[in-house]
């Protein structure tokens, strides 16, 4: 409740304040113009305002100056010209597009495009990773390698590992050897 | 590779830091002007002080008051011909101004020539003003709507202008000037754009 007040009273009071000023125009279309080009538009003295929110003298002779040169015919891009001659770009909220604020505009794109390489070439890795973990059965214990460790068949066995007859004889010799030691 | 994307964090940390550093040391409040390197605009208004017809300086109460409000002095862009000046925009509204007029005093009587803008003020406020705390000026604008103000790119008092021989803006300091100011930003681009022409004259 305290919030809804709270963001009543905000808008009432923008309203009470562009009462004060934007009584005076030839057309619904002129006020309409004023409002996009004050909001647009802002304050050189108060950095963090805009035209139509700022009680300083400097906004409200820009305004009156905006006003004037809308009932003298300008167009917008006159009187975004006007101002920019005086303040320079500062002013406007929406930064031109030319050489100086090219930075500006396509940081958030290439921003995007890199996160979007990111999140791909992760999921790409991580998706891989599955595959290579998916191959293994893990429903059935791997226990190969220590069955054939325990088996009789792997101790019984040395000439199925690889041991030629003469190796064998050696092997016996030593064990016989030991067995007398 | 593998060795390289360990160092991602860190760099990306460093280019944070960096950019950190140099932007948050930035003043938010400086503001490029415009106008820089180009010439003063067109004005038509009124002397503050009729100095021309009343001839006599230093200018008191009595002077003031002689003065019929109808009779001042016309002025343009072109005061700013000749000689390279600077141009200060004040206002009797203002508190930094009078901060900065005894130092303005000072370099007047070293032979800076300094044109005032009466910026946004009362016609008689601002003669008595200069009655009270002396009058550094050669001329003084007196702009009660702010027009010449609006397009200079004037948004507060004081503010001073470097301009050349030939009308030109050259510098701008928004602010109060003092002595820290004069000698480290103003001093160093008007003595450059005063030996020039006087240089090509050949008095120098």
């Amino acid at each position: 409740m305290k919030h809804v007040l709270f963001v009543l009273f905000m808008g009432l009071s923008s309203l009470s304040f562009a009462a004060i000023e934007s009584t005076e125009f030839a057309s619904d279309e002129l006020r309409q113009r004023y409002q996009t080009l004050v909001d647009e538009t802002r304050c050189p003295k108060c950095q963090n305002q805009n035209l139509a929110g700022s009680d300083s003298p400097i906004s409200a002779d820009l305004r009156s100056q905006i006003r004037r040169l809308l009932h003298e015919g300008a167009s917008d891009q006159d009187i975004a010209d006007y101002l920019v001659a005086r303040y320079g770009d500062y002013v406007l909220y929406r930064p031109r597009w030319q050489a100086s604020t090219y930075a500006l505009w396509f940081t958030p794109f290439v921003l995007l495009i890199l996160a979007a390489v990111i999140v791909v070439s992760v999921r790409q890795r991580r998706a891989a990773g599955v595959t290579s973990h998916a191959a293994v059965d893990d429903t059935q214990p791997d226990n190969t390698s220590a069955d054939n460790l325990l088996s009789d068949d792997f101790l019984n066995n040395s000439q199925a590992q690889g041991l030629n007859t003469t190796e064998q004889v050696e092997l016996d010799r030593l064990l016989d050897t030991e067995s007398d030691a | 590779m593998e060795r390289i994307k360990l160092f991602i964090p860190l760099i990306i940390f460093i280019v944070l830091a960096l950019a950190l550093y140099f932007g948050l040391g930035r003043d938010p409040s400086a503001m490029p002007s415009a106008l820089i390197n180009k010439a003063v605009p067109a004005f038509t208004l009124s002397s503050l002080l009729n100095k021309n017809t009343v001839n006599q300086a230093p200018i008191n109460q009595a002077l003031i008051n002689q003065a019929p409000q109808n009779e001042y002095t016309t002025l343009d862009e072109t005061v700013f011909r000749g000689e390279a000046t600077l141009l200060n925009v004040w206002a009797t509204w203002c508190v930094s101004c009078r901060l900065e007029h005894q130092y303005l005093m000072d370099i007047a009587s070293l032979g800076v020539p300094i044109i005032g803008l009466n910026y946004k003020d009362e016609r008689t406020a601002a003669q008595e003003w200069l009655v009270k705390f002396g009058d550094p000026y050669q001329e003084v604008i007196y702009d009660v709507d702010g027009t010449l103000g609006l397009d200079l790119g004037v948004f507060g008092a004081p503010e001073t202008y470097v301009i050349d021989a030939e009308g030109v803006i050259r510098y701008k300091h928004v602010g109060v000037v003092d002595d820290r100011v004069w000698q480290q930003k103003i001093a160093p681009v008007f003595n450059q754009l005063r030996e020039r022409p006087l240089a090509e004259r050949g008095q120098l």
